[in-house]
């Protein structure tokens, strides 16, 4: 039953870096030059891998090498990483945009990619007339479009505007009808890119059961990119991890997202250096990442020309939002002094024994002053990523719209005694 | 998975480099509603919010047949062939905006549609197909423009031409379509990594207009010294006998567009080897 669908052989990617101009040209000349000898392609061999944060030494790079992997019909891939790890190019290649440096694909059936909602869509055409060319574009025929027209209005929700022009409509109906022909397109292999980054939560909820749908029901196959990793959670039975061009793990989603979770933790380190009197600050976790309940410590290093007396070190912990969401110094704590004499140097530790955020990101802001004014601001100092984890301290994860803090330990206790007496 | 080896059991398979010339008639074909639909895109986008809306198509080769009656005809002295003046440039410029219509269209297809191009997969060839096709419809307009003309001055003369010779008008605006197409599939699979033609083709068209017989008759410059370049140039005998065929005046040149015929088949083949290979990944210099 299950027949493999997708097989990728070895597929890699090269890039070059920097602009086009004549100093690619020499390149290209030399290429030819190489070819008519009948030697290999010069620049392939030199290809760094792709580390978008460091600096290399070769203006090539291996956006993908040697991936490897095969998906079965009917199953949802989900393929996650981090910005720049090769997702959105293995997906070009996958519908034909661009070709592999080396390596090949093979494929049965029909791909339709929907790596952008409404390509092709002309401003100054009606909703009715777009639906025609975005579908045309997307590989279904005349004939196809009418039968599936009142469908794909319906489910845009659009019926009113249908014959105004696109560039009338509001960004999220043009989303929604966008959305809506791709997802009529009954190809054999759906490819996906990030499409549920838009519209509102009830279409985004939509997007989702369609997509569900696609797979469960007729059997397709599903490719699927997302940052959204409780949405590739819920839709995918198998993941691909890639980073750096390089597939770090493939294979059930949950070990897959995993690894995921495990390569952040190993990549937070974030420190402020800062001019004022708050020379330098850092965030010191037990592990290299932070849970939600987890210790939180924040290291703080003070230099000054005027002693200080009575230091107050203050913090606000903003979420992504920018919402504040803690704000405290040492004197909320029992005016609990942190020294008697004034000192002009030294370093101060913030333990939060029990960080009770939910998951996401967040930013500090530190404040070092005396018991009556601020000498030292520093904005935005620190950031810190409470990372999200099959092993929550919850046995299933909260929701986030009702759920803003983490609780720890609240404890449910029936106490049948009651009804006895 | 020991069917999964075999080869027939996959529809497609995606690898580095292609067949030489590998044009996916078959895939071109299934798309034929898409290049319908871009055909009409091109017609009812472009003259949205005007108020002239299509009578725009009219309003470019009036003006320009005004200005060849003043420059070349009143100042220059340049003879016509014996065809009433605005009749012979206009004609003239119907079947040249057809042309140049066609190339600067179809060298900008990568280039201006790199946006679709990146996102989805389609044949690419349908676009510089649809703009062909798009500009036929334009031309046919401009046609009929000609044909009002020249039945206003055929009532007032009294005499009006039709001929056997009416059935090569076909033709020559196929062979039109060809060389626009061609040049302008060249042109556009060499812009996509160098863009220097793209300045170039600019004011090209334009020049080439003046080494072709639009504005004066063939005749007037045999003598000349330069005759040869301009006989040379493919686009000359086309104008030269669709002007024959229209008017029945002058002598068809069968070597010349058997010349032209022969040259647009090659730079077409030129064009597709060209365009089949740079179509596969022109995504990653555009």
């Amino acid at each position: 039953m299950s027949s493999i669908v997708i097989r990728t052989e070895n597929i890699s990617k090269q890039y070059r870096l920097g602009s086009v101009g004549t100093g690619s040209l020499i390149h290209d000349i030399n290429r030819v030059f190489y070819r008519f000898r009948g030697k290999e392609d010069p620049y392939l061999q030199i290809g760094e891998t792709n580390d978008r944060s460091k600096k290399g030494s070769s203006k090539y790079v291996w956006a993908l090498k040697d991936i490897n992997f095969e998906v079965n019909q009917g199953e949802v891939l989900g393929i996650i990483g981090r910005n720049g790890a090769g997702k959105s190019t293995l997906l070009k290649i996958l519908s034909r945009t661009t070709t592999p440096t080396t390596g090949s694909i093979k494929i049965k059936g029909r791909v339709a990619s929907l790596l952008e909602v409404g390509t092709g869509f002309h401003p100054e055409l009606s909703g009715r007339e777009n639906i025609f060319l975005n579908g045309a574009i997307l590989g279904m025929t005349k004939h196809e479009i009418i039968k599936k027209f009142d469908e794909i209005v319906d489910f845009a929700g659009v019926e009113r505007y249908i014959d105004t022009p696109v560039k009338r409509y509001s960004s999220g109906m043009y989303v929604r009808l966008a959305f809506g022909v791709a997802a009529h397109l009954e190809p054999e292999i759906l490819v996906v890119d990030e499409v549920l980054a838009v519209g509102d939560a009830e279409f985004q909820k939509k997007a989702l059961g369609k997509m569900k749908d696609v797979s469960s029901k007729d059997g397709r196959t599903v490719l699927f990119v997302s940052h959204n990793m409780t949405a590739i959670n819920s839709l995918c039975q198998k993941g691909l991890l890639l980073s750096n061009g390089l597939i770090l793990e493939s294979g059930p989603i949950n070990n897959v997202l995993d690894t995921y979770y495990n390569s952040f933790r190993a990549m937070r380190s974030v420190e402020y250096i800062g001019e004022g009197p708050i020379r330098k600050a850092y965030i010191k976790t037990s592990n290299s990442g932070v849970f939600s309940s987890d210790e939180l410590k924040i290291v703080l290093y003070f230099f000054t020309e005027i002693p200080i007396q009575n230091i107050v070190l203050g913090i606000v912990i903003r979420d992504h939002q920018d919402t504040a969401i803690v704000g405290v110094n040492n004197k909320h704590y029992y005016s609990e002094k942190l020294n008697n004499t004034p000192l002009s140097e030294g370093e101060i530790t913030i333990t939060i024994p029990s960080i009770s955020l939910m998951p996401g990101d967040y930013k500090i802001d530190l404040f070092l002053g005396d018991s009556t004014t601020d000498i030292d601001i520093a904005e935005n100092a620190l950031h810190f990523t409470i990372q999200e984890t099959n092993v929550n301290p919850t046995s299933i994860r909260l929701d986030y719209r009702l759920n803003k803090i983490f609780l720890n330990k609240i404890k449910w206790d029936l106490s049948t005694d009651l009804l006895e007496k | 998975m020991n069917e999964a080896n075999n080869k027939d059991y996959w529809d497609q398979v995606i690898k580095p480099k292609g067949k030489l010339l590998d044009l996916h008639i078959k895939e071109v074909w299934r798309y034929r509603d898409l290049m319908w639909l871009f055909v009409k895109r091109d017609f009812s986008a472009q003259y949205k919010q005007t108020i002239l809306g299509p009578v725009w198509h009219f309003i470019q080769p009036i003006f320009t047949t005004i200005m060849f009656l003043f420059v070349f005809g009143k100042i220059a002295n340049i003879p016509t062939d014996g065809i009433q003046p605005v009749l012979f440039y206009m004609s003239g410029i119907t079947i040249w905006n057809y042309f140049s219509a066609c190339l600067n269209a179809t060298s900008n297809t990568f280039v201006a549609n790199a946006g679709i191009f990146g996102k989805v997969y389609f044949p690419r060839l349908v676009l510089p197909l649809s703009v062909v096709l798009s500009n036929i419809i334009r031309f046919g307009i401009q046609f009929l423009l000609l044909l009002s003309v020249m039945i206003f001055y055929g009532l007032k003369n009294g005499s009006f031409y039709i001929g056997i010779s009416w059935l090569l008008i076909p033709l020559l605006v196929l062979m039109m379509a060809g060389l626009g197409l061609g040049l302008g599939i060249i042109i556009s699979a060499l812009t996509t990594k160098y863009r220097d033609l793209t300045v170039l083709i600019g004011f090209a068209v334009q020049l080439l207009m003046y080494a072709t017989p639009v504005a004066y008759p063939l005749s007037f410059i045999q003598d000349k010294s330069f005759a040869a370049w301009i006989e040379w140039n493919p686009l000359s005998p086309i104008v030269e006998a669709f002007r024959y065929a229209l008017f029945g005046k002058g002598m068809l040149d069968y070597t010349g567009l058997l010349y032209s015929g022969g040259f647009i088949c090659i730079i077409l083949f030129i064009g597709m080897l060209i365009f089949s290979k740079v179509e596969r990944s022109f995504m990653d210099t555009v």
